[in-house]
């Protein structure tokens, strides 16, 4: 038997050696190194192309191991689709914010759905502006406080949380869309699988995969990391739908 | 073999010109009076292999342009006034990220929703980088046919050679008229630089193209970099016509359209003696003030003729630096004026006997 010591777990080669630089308890580092365990067991990270947009989210262009292309806010999917038209072999994944996606870059989501789109896209969902220092999102919850709904988001001046998977899941193009948490060992797992799936569907070609992941931000929630993780289970997932909210047959039989 | 000649719409010029300049990605968005180039492209690049995506808006079009740009590929967009307004953004991150891409801007008049006709209101924009922060875009400025099909493929050399975008500033009055063109092939090019193309890490370390600068230190880095460029594309790049300018006692500065009619005013002022000169601007960015140094003593004075509440002539002024009397003939709305109200200008300006009249 060897005496020699075995490493059994390590960074992902999807990662650079930069180290995340996230508030503590923030998932995003979560949600980054699962896309890059990913692109590594898919060994595509050579052939992979990320889209950062501005906010925390931008900051993976500097931790991802891939090539990035660093886009305006709310704009990654339409440069994504610059890239996949002009790549088409390559594949192509954004890495967005709530605020960017939900809110300045709606339409873009929305026609990338509508187009089919052959890339997939990565929302991270913790229902504020994190990067500016907490203000209401579109995903922001009723009666949720942020430094822009100080007495609480009232929707009904300020609107309701938009679902954007249960949003772009209505559009034929959007061929695969999924809602996870990284908040357990257990939902860690399950987001794992939606991001390899979603990847997968570009690998095949089929049209638009979206995984919206719900994180926390304890910073600007003003919790601890801990009482973020269960102010997350006990606000946003009631609200917020859970799970493979689309599977087409194609990408069933993936 | 041949020149192939044909006869085209302007704005089909430019799209053949792309084409054949080797642009495979046209990324738009439908608005008059520049809808023939994504018409034409729609109708081509399916037989002649090439992709064109009609965008969900004009930001989405110019970041789609963007991110091809990004992969070393030739790519293009048009559109016209308030859809440039649009994209600016866009423009913006282009040139920070320093992209070559094309915009075709066929000018309609504004402000605002303004109209169709022929107009050149949207000259501060394109020659003072038109988005925010200090940056410059390379102008280009066709006044017929056979130019719209040139300085398209000028623009896209251009675009790879400095790796900035670069305006091809046209108008409605070009965009729609049909003329015979010479269908010229791709000039040679150099070997360009592809070390900075994001096209997948395969064999070599990640590659990032953004703009953030997370410093001041690196800002003003960037910044000087950046302005070094400019400089030299100033040095460089000048382009102008000169019409019966070496011997004139008076100077039409005129670009495009205008520049087009004040030929005919030059012709028409020389043949009753009125020694009449033209200098066109080709390139608007950056400005041909080299045009003026060696004629500047003879000249009496200069008018400008533009499209505009007088945009052009802050340019004149500065490159003849206030040296002689600049006056301003213009019309507006997507009015033009005819040589014959331009003579009547130049003559009632200087004095001058109109035996035209």
């Amino acid at each position: 038997m060897s005496t020699e010591m075995q490493k059994v777990f390590g960074r992902s080669a999807g990662l650079t050696d930069v180290p995340f630089s996230f508030c503590p308890g923030c998932t995003h580092g979560t949600i980054m190194r699962l896309i890059a365990e990913v692109l590594e067991e898919l060994e595509i990270i050579d052939n992979t192309i990320g889209i950062s947009p501005v906010g925390c989210a931008g900051f993976s262009q500097n931790f991802f191991a891939c090539d990035f292309i660093g886009a305006a806010h709310g704009r990654a999917q339409a440069v994504g689709i610059g890239v996949k038209r002009a790549l088409p072999d390559r594949m192509v994944f954004t890495y967005q914010g709530d605020g960017d996606i939900a809110a300045i870059g709606t339409q873009h989501a929305i026609h990338a759905a509508a187009r089919g789109e052959k890339i997939t896209s990565i929302m991270v969902n913790n229902a504020i502006f994190g990067m500016t220092g907490g203000q209401m999102a579109p995903t922001t919850l009723d009666g949720m406080r942020t430094s822009t709904s100080p007495y609480g988001k009232n929707t009904a001046t300020e609107g309701f949380p938009i679902d954007m998977p249960r949003l772009l899941a209505n559009l034929p193009g959007a061929v695969y869309v999924a809602a996870v948490s990284v908040d357990s060992p257990k939902e860690i797992a399950k987001a794992k699988k939606a991001i390899k799936k979603a990847f997968k569907v570009q690998m095949a070609g089929l049209g638009f995969a979206f995984v919206s992941v719900l994180s926390t931000c304890p910073t600007n929630w003003g919790i601890t990391a801990t009482e973020s993780l269960q102010w997350l289970r006990d606000n946003m997932m009631p609200v917020y739908q859970m799970g493979e909210l689309k599977v087409t047959e194609e990408v069933a039989k993936l | 073999m041949a020149l192939e000649r044909k006869l085209l719409k302007g704005n089909e010029i430019i799209g053949e010109a792309a084409i054949r300049a080797g642009c495979g990605l046209f990324f738009g968005y439908p608005i008059t009076p520049s809808t023939e180039v994504v018409e034409y492209l729609s109708a081509q690049f399916p037989k002649r292999g090439g992709t064109v995506l009609q965008a969900e808006d004009e930001i989405g079009a110019i970041y789609m342009c963007y991110g091809a740009a990004c992969t070393g590929n030739r790519v293009m967009t048009a559109s016209s006034s308030p859809g440039v307004s649009l994209k600016q953004e866009g423009i913006s991150y282009a040139a920070a990220v320093e992209l070559p891409m094309v915009i075709v801007n066929v000018n309609r008049c504004g402000p605002g929703l303004g109209g169709l006709g022929p107009a050149q209101s949207d000259y501060f924009q394109s020659t003072r980088g038109g988005g925010h922060g200090d940056y410059r875009t390379i102008v280009l400025a066709p006044s017929k046919a056979q130019e719209l099909y040139d300085f398209t493929m000028d623009a896209f050399d251009l675009a790879d050679k400095h790796r900035n975008p670069v305006i091809l500033h046209t108008d409605g009055f070009l965009g729609q008229t049909m003329e015979p063109v010479w269908l010229k092939p791709r000039p040679e090019q150099p070997e360009l630089d592809r070390s900075w193309v994001v096209d997948g890490a395969k064999g070599r370390e990640k590659r990032v193209l953004a703009s953030y600068s997370l410093t001041n230190e690196i800002g003003e880095a960037n910044n000087l970099k950046w302005e070094e460029k400019y400089k030299h594309i100033e040095e460089t790049e000048q382009r102008w016509e000169s019409f019966h300018a070496e011997d004139a006692e008076y100077l039409i500065v005129s670009y495009g359209t205008t520049g087009r009619i004040s030929k005919s005013t030059v012709l028409n002022a020389r043949a009753q003696g009125i020694k009449l000169g033209l200098i066109r601007p080709i390139t608007l960015w950056p400005f041909p003030k080299k045009a003026f140094e060696p004629i500047l003593d003879n000249l009496k004075g200069i008018v400008t003729v533009e499209l505009n509440t007088g945009q052009m002539i802050e340019d004149v002024q500065l490159a003849t630096k206030c040296k002689k009397p600049v006056y301003l003939y213009r019309r507006q709305g997507g009015m033009l004026p005819t040589e014959h109200e331009i003579l009547d200008f130049v003559v009632d300006t200087f004095n001058l006997t109109n035996e035209e009249a």
